[in-house]
């Protein structure tokens, strides 16, 4: 497919009089690094797909605050979140996507005492609900018998008690999932969480995310699939580091989604 | 001659319950150094949390086998003390075996009590052996030498002697029913202490009356002695567990308080219409002491048992960081007890100027991934990640104390909108290239 997709932004739909069902909200990795970057693409080519009337905020998105917050930063993070708060009451958002754990569990859970009441959804219950409602399809079996190990995030897995809808959408694609042993409530970090993604481990004699992908590449699933940005680089490392480029991928469940409807 | 006994009975037990009831007191006042909370919303979750996980240890059996002994013994333990009520009322009224009246029923209770001994004594012998002999990892962690080992290793001794004289009391006490000797009626069923009866039928009837007495008083002696060793152990969960699971956090786990007094100073500057002018400046962010840790975490604290399946289950500890979330839990009670103890012998006002940051380093503050994993481990739903996180604001909000790379993040998100140095105005490249 090669039509260019113009994707609109909350402002633009506003001085034309018209308004999203649903706010997607990018985050910071899906906006600025290049390997999330990719997923928020995948993401955006399944929305057109199906048809969505969806917006983002564009450049008056800022940081929800969460690395700060987690950091220990309260004062900055509550003063992230009352700007967006502002930003979002402004444009009337009801109803968020996110494509990152943190954003989507920051905004859904810490937002709203705050001022920011929305209804907030991650990326792979939208995909599981497309799928239950008929929107997204597949062709004939895309990955059919393909071996598919999946990685809780601490804060959909844990902090947020989802961990159907991710495996439903691999269901619903034919994928033959591989649990991990630590799976589900006993899913293991991969080591981002926290603001660690944004300083250098403590001293210890492992790092966390060779741990979680040693054990993903013991599965011997040749996808681990995620969803959220951070685990997905910090695992992609991990697979770096052990030479499995080019036998073990890691994507996010919307990259599997996109792939398999070859978008 | 009986009398006597009755009496030394009676003062043995007043004695016992009153030193009981004095610790009690104190640890009620330790929890209470702790910030107020209202915790009283959705009382109907919190009954069925309490039931599920500290009732019926839910959260024990996921690890199966540590799950199943636990369940033996905490049955064992809370079904044998029903016939400790016997014990109680022999003892002051210097009655025999009062409740044989209760005929068959008392006989099944009496036989269903032995098995349950005999079944406490094996899970013992089994907790001994994976804590001494199959070397389970987390029973050895650096935070586990000293009292710690010495006081999990004398429970399950004491457990022991008390499950092995409760079934001795009962052998020689058969062995005096046959005899029908003076006092002693014919009542209960033995499945497991008839076999015991071998070790003593070679005694004169008077002999056994006096190892029968031995035993008996050994066993409510020692449970009286047990009463008394729990408040100063890890034991003490056997109680706590049941109102920790009901205060228990019932928020997603994802969710970390705002700091109210934060959102006021926010307020002030960005929308002076929502704050509140009245509201003081406060005095301190975040943890320091034990005094501006919520109570509920200091009621954690005396209520772990240090299992440590929150350290085997968090991902810093596995790879080898100095944090483990045991040991957050067990220093909390120990700066708790030591802020007690000078506040008792210098008065309630006394502060001795330490911190709970004396106990835990910044180094295991900052290996934390905030992952829920320990809480999630947690049998009977502690929460070490908020006092780590708490801690985490103290250092971050009044100390500055953080790692270079956080400052930088932090003045990013700040100045660009993220916590990398990128434009701002760049955030939404990425459409054009799709």
């Amino acid at each position: 497919m090669n039509e260019r997709i113009h994707v609109p932004t909350a402002a633009e739909l506003l001085a034309k009089g018209e308004k999203a069902d649903i706010l997607f909200w990018v985050g910071c990795a899906g906006s600025f690094d290049e390997r999330a970057q990719k997923i928020t693409k995948a993401f955006v080519k399944i929305l057109h797909n199906v048809g969505l009337n969806y917006a983002i905020l564009g450049t008056e998105e800022s940081c929800t605050g969460d690395p700060a917050k987690r950091a220990g930063n309260e004062f900055l993070f509550q003063m992230q979140a009352m700007a967006n708060i502002a930003t979002l009451n402004a444009y009337e958002i009801t109803k968020i996507v996110t494509t990152c754990p943190h954003c989507f569990n920051t905004i859904k859970n810490e937002y709203p005492s705050l001022g920011g009441k929305y209804e907030v959804i991650h990326h792979t219950q939208l995909l599981q609900e497309l799928i239950d409602e008929g929107k997204l399809t597949f062709g004939a079996d895309p990955f059919k018998g393909k071996k598919i190990t999946y990685h809780d995030s601490c804060y959909l897995g844990r902090a947020n008690g989802i961990y159907d809808a991710p495996r439903r959408i691999l269901e619903a694609m034919d994928a033959e999932l591989v649990e991990m042993k630590r799976c589900r409530k006993n899913g293991l970090c991969c080591g981002a969480g926290g603001a660690q993604m944004f300083k250098d481990a403590e001293k210890g004699n492992k790092e966390i995310n060779i741990e979680r992908t040693e054990e993903a590449i013991e599965t011997g699933a040749s996808i681990i699939s995620a969803n959220c940005p951070f685990c997905t680089t910090m695992i992609g490392d991990g697979i770096k580091h052990a030479n499995k480029e080019g036998a073990v991928e890691v994507l996010d469940l919307a990259e599997l989604v996109a792939r398999a409807k070859d978008l | 001659m009986q009398y006597l006994s009755q009496l030394i009975f009676v003062i043995v037990l007043v004695v016992a319950i009153y030193f009981f009831i004095n610790k009690i007191k104190t640890i009620r006042r330790n929890i209470f150094f702790g910030r107020d909370q209202e915790l009283f919303d959705n009382k109907t979750q919190r009954w069925k949390n309490m039931l599920r996980v500290a009732l019926g240890q839910s959260k024990m059996v996921v690890r199966p086998v540590a799950g199943f002994f636990h369940i033996v013994i905490y049955v064992g333990f809370v079904l044998i003390n029903i016939e400790v009520l016997e014990i109680l009322i022999d003892g002051v009224f210097g009655t025999h075996r009062v409740l044989s009246f209760l005929g068959p029923i008392y006989n099944l209770a009496i036989g269903f009590f032995e098995i349950l001994a005999a079944l406490v004594f094996l899970a013992c012998i089994i907790f001994l052996t994976r804590r001494f002999i199959t070397r389970i990892p987390r029973f050895h962690s650096a935070e586990m030498k000293g009292w710690a080992t010495a006081d999990a290793t004398y429970i399950l001794i004491i457990e022991m002697i008390l499950m092995a004289a409760l079934l001795k009391m009962n052998a020689v006490d058969q062995l005096l029913q046959s005899r029908s000797a003076d006092h002693y009626v014919v009542a209960g069923s033995f499945p497991i202490s008839q076999y015991l009866t071998v070790l003593f039928t070679g005694f004169d009837t008077s002999i056994l009356v006096i190892f029968e007495r031995v035993f008996w008083w050994f066993h409510i002696l020692g449970i009286l002695f047990f009463l008394n060793y729990v408040p100063y152990s890890k034991h003490l969960h056997i109680f706590l567990a049941f109102p920790n699971t009901w205060y228990a956090r019932l928020k997603p786990a994802g969710e970390f308080d705002n700091m109210p007094e934060i959102t006021n100073e926010v307020n002030l500057m960005l929308d002076p219409s929502k704050a509140d002018p009245t509201m003081p400046p406060p005095e301190k962010f975040g943890v320091n002491d034990v005094t501006d840790l919520n109570w509920t975490s200091i009621l954690g604290a005396y209520s772990c048992t240090e299992c440590g399946r929150c350290t085997s289950s968090c991902p810093a500890n596995i790879t080898g960081k100095k944090l483990s979330p045991r040991k957050i839990m067990m220093d909390t009670r120990d700066r708790a007890e030591e802020l007690g103890k000078a506040k008792d012998k210098n008065g309630k006002e006394f502060h001795d100027g330490k911190s709970l940051h004396d106990y835990i380093s910044q180094e295991e503050l900052l290996a934390c991934t905030t992952c829920n994993a320990c809480v999630e481990a947690c049998p009977i739903n502690i929460n070490p990640l908020e006092i780590i996180y708490q801690m985490r604001q103290y250092q971050t909000l009044e100390k500055s104390a953080m790692p270079n790379e956080w400052a930088l993040m932090n003045s990013n998100i700040e100045n660009n909108q993220a916590p990398w140095q990128f434009s701002p105005s760049d955030r939404a490249n990425w459409t054009k290239e799709i």
